[in-house]
Order: structure tokens, then sequence, then C-alpha cells
């Protein structure tokens, strides 16, 4: 199977594209350190190489998981499958 | 056993280059300095904008950093020069304490010409006693490794930096030395980082030089937002700093901290030392190479260019539209990583033949291509 993206521990939020992701694109990702499992999710919004996706559902002021640990806080609801950026995702120690 | 062919210095440390530096004590002595290095083929000069006018912690620094770099074991033999002789003298005293051949002219009673003639000429004996010092194979636990990533983007996290962390590991665990730092790159990430020191004493010295640094900002009234995570790391998809501290410290892999240094001292034993240190990478460098480094791993994800007059710069990234896009910059091409086509122990192989091979002497990307960035780390204004 093609991945096109990587999740860096089970129950993170967000997996990695490693790849370009289309929208509406139905698209498989695996675990870093365990390609025995995937995971399926359709993009909500075009995903470059590198930027993330979400793969589960975050309220408003929802935190967000990647590696395992809290990366920040959702500054609007993010959907599964949506492009998660500095436009829906904020640092819980800048910026406050 | 692995071994690498290095120089064995007066003082039992071992380098991986053999340069004849020449070394300006202040921003005044460049011009001479740079004449010399035109004079005298195969000798290198390390101008910089500093050396006037500083006072306490900066000026303690500023010597640190100044003295390090010429006792660094990838020097060979070097020339100050100064606008002055008292602060040249104690500059050179710094780096003869080695062992190494050391010679200061200073500019004042002679003028620019009259010295670059007086350091030419000793110039020109150093690079003839450098030319016939050979290398000899020695063990790896001789070698002293720094890291530090940039341009940093999600691939770093994914493939480079953890490939990083796995060569620690094994530097570690064949009893060699490594030093990381970037202080404010901790941001997110300092608990797990704390975590990993070896004694209470040593996490409570980490979480004090942490917390001066996050004073600092506090202090300016400001925080950080808009510089870090840089705007290359945002286009990277990197979108906060705890993200960003989180990928960083795969570099250490699962390995423990022994010291915590400051910036630019140099390492005191073998194992893996944290040093206060900024994230901009020409500084950290600096002050590693400052600190007994004599090879670099610098894993990047959107392409950083920087390299080291000192040190050799080795490049590894794992995005494939930086490896392809600045392919001339790349050393160490990780991007099978991503595309799952090697697992992380290969990757770790790739790197550590190319750190050796380094070591023995191989030429980076970034010293063909003649990157030389000499940054010192200002603490303050000058008086």
């Amino acid at each position: 199977m093609v991945y096109k993206f990587l999740i860096h521990e089970p129950g993170d939020s967000v997996g990695v594209a490693v790849s370009d992701i289309q929208a509406g694109e139905k698209v498989a990702g695996t675990y870093l350190h365990d390609h025995s499992q995937s995971v399926e999710v359709v993009a909500r919004q075009d995903i470059p190489l590198g930027h993330k996706i979400a793969l589960a559902a975050v309220p408003d002021k929802g935190k967000v998981v990647k590696y395992g640990v809290v990366i920040g806080a959702a500054s609007k609801a993010i959907a599964v499958g949506e492009h998660v950026h500095v436009h829906n995702l904020k640092s819980l120690r800048w910026g406050k | 056993m692995k071994t690498f062919w290095g120089y064995r210095r007066a003082n039992g440390k071992v380098g991986a280059r053999n340069h004849v530096a020449i070394i300006p004590l202040d921003d005044l002595s460049n011009a001479a300095a740079v004449a010399v290095s035109h004079v005298i083929q195969g000798t290198m000069a390390l101008p910089h904008p500093y050396g006037r006018l500083q006072f306490g912690a900066d000026l303690e620094l500023f010597f640190r950093t100044m003295i390090g770099t010429g006792r660094n074991p990838n020097i060979a033999a070097a020339v100050v020069i100064g606008i002055e002789p008292n602060w040249t003298r104690r500059l050179a005293e710094g780096i003869a304490e080695t062992g190494k051949p050391v010679a200061w002219f200073a500019i004042e009673r002679s003028g620019d010409l009259a010295t670059i003639e007086k350091a030419s000429r000793k110039a020109k004996e150093f690079v003839h006693y450098a030319s016939e010092l050979r290398r000899e194979e020695v063990d790896i636990a001789e070698l002293v490794v720094s890291i530090k990533c940039g341009e940093s983007d999600t691939t770093s996290g994914l493939a480079a930096n953890p490939t990083v962390g796995r060569v620690v590991e094994r530097l570690l665990a064949a009893n060699a030395t490594v030093i990381f730092g970037e202080t404010t790159e901790l941001t997110g990430g300092e608990d797990i980082v704390a975590g990993r020191m070896k004694t209470p004493a040593v996490r409570e010295h980490f979480l004090k030089v942490f917390d001066n640094y996050a004073r600092l900002i506090e202090q300016e009234g400001a925080d950080l937002l808009g510089s870090q995570p840089t705007q290359g790391n945002i286009i990277g998809g990197l979108t906060t700093i705890e993200e960003k501290a989180l990928g960083n410290i795969q570099k250490i892999g699962r390995a423990q901290v022994d010291g915590v240094l400051e910036p630019a001292e140099a390492v005191p034993g073998k194992g893996l030392y944290f040093m206060d240190s900024s994230s901009a990478a020409a500084e950290a460098v600096t002050l590693y190479a400052a600190g007994g480094a004599v090879v670099h791993l610098f894993p990047t994800g959107q392409g950083n260019v920087i390299g080291n007059p000192v040190i050799p710069v080795i490049k590894l990234s794992g995005n494939p539209i930086t490896v392809s896009t600045m392919a001339e910059h790349i050393d160490v091409d990780v991007t099978g990583l991503l595309a799952l086509t090697k697992t992380l122990d290969q990757a770790a192989d790739d790197l550590m033949d190319m750190l050796l091979r380094t070591a023995n002497g191989r030429r980076t990307a970034a010293e063909v291509l003649g990157h030389k960035e000499f940054v010192l780390t200002k603490l303050f204004r000058s008086a």
C-alpha cells in the first residue's frame, strides 16, 4: 500500500503528509514505528508534504497531540481530514 | 572497535582537520588577518565583528569562545593578531596552553603592513609544520561530535533527527562525546529533556539554565512568536514551538545527559552534554566548536546551508523536495525513512559511515561550497 501520511504515536490527533495530498482524496497512513496497521482519512483540503492532517475531531480549545504529547490547542473546531496548521492550532506556551 | 584517522595534538586531543588559523582578536584586526591568509597559502582567517569594549559576562564569553576556537583540535597552529598587546597576549596564551604552536602580533607601534609581514613569516613556518603532521588511527571514543538542526520541518522529526538520535546512542555506547543545546527550542519538551539528566544536580542545573532563558524573554516583554517557529519552519508545516521542540529532541535518541555546560565551555569528559546556546545555527555551531567538537551533524528539513570554518558540518535531510532542489548541500539522504524503504538503523548506518569518512578527511558539502560561518554570541551591548 502507498502511504501518504505517517503517524508518530498511537493516539496522536494528527498525521504528517509524506507526499502532497489533494482535497477530497482518500488517503492511507501508517505508524512510524509499526507498519502493520493503517489508518484511512478523506482529506478536506489540499495538504502539502510535511503538513498535518487531522485524524480525530478536536473541539475549539481542545488539545492537539503529536509524538504522544500536547503540541498546542485548537483555535477553532477541527474536523477529521482537515489541514492542521497556524490557522487552527496555537501554542499553549507563547502568544496567549 | 570502530576507528577513524585523526590528528593527535600535543594535549592528547584528536582533530579531524589540520588548519593553520589566523585569528583576529578584534574587529580592527580583521583586515590584517585576512591579508595574511591571502599571502600565505594553506592558512585560514577567522574574521568577526567584536572584541572591543565588551565587559562582564559578555567579555568572559568572548574570550571563552575565541580561546576555545583556537584550542580546537582541528587547528594545528594559530597566529593571533590584535590592535593592542594585552588582550592579544591573553588570547594567544589561552590557546598555547594546549601545546600547539601559537604566535601573536599587535598592530599598535607597527601598523598593518609591518604586522602583516611579521605574521605572514610566522604563518609560513606554521604551514610547513602542519603540512608534515600525519593522521593516525584512533578509537571513535576519541571523537567529540556536536548536533544541532536547522530550517527544520516535520520531516526533521520523522527522519533526519531520529537518525541523528540513533547515531548519538551508538557514539555514546562507544564512549565518544556528544554536545547538544538550543535552549530556546526545547520549549514544550523541556520536561522530557530534564527527565534525561543523569543526576538530580545536573537536572537542577539544566532547569536553572532553561528558566534563565525564559525569564530573559519575559523581561523583554516579548515572546518568540514570529521567530519560533521560524518562517521557514512554518512553510515546512511546523506550527507551534512545542511541536518543533519535540522534533528537535529526537536528536538525542534515548540517551541520558551527563552534564550542562555554559556557552563555549570546554567539554569536561566523555558522554552527552547540554550546552546553553542559541538556536541560530551559526552561533550554536561556533559555540560547540569552541567547546571542543571536531565534527558537527546537522539535520535539516527545508535546507539550511550553514558551515563552519573550524569543524566540518555534515548535512542530512529526509525532505525529498530539499534533497532534490538543494542536492549540493546534502551529504546524507534519509528520504527513505519517509518512503518506508529504509529502517532507522539503515539510515543510522549511512550517517555513521559519512561521519567516519568526514572525520577521516572527506570534505563536506558545506566545506566544498565555502561555508565558513563563524558567528560569536553576544550577551549585551558593549560599553
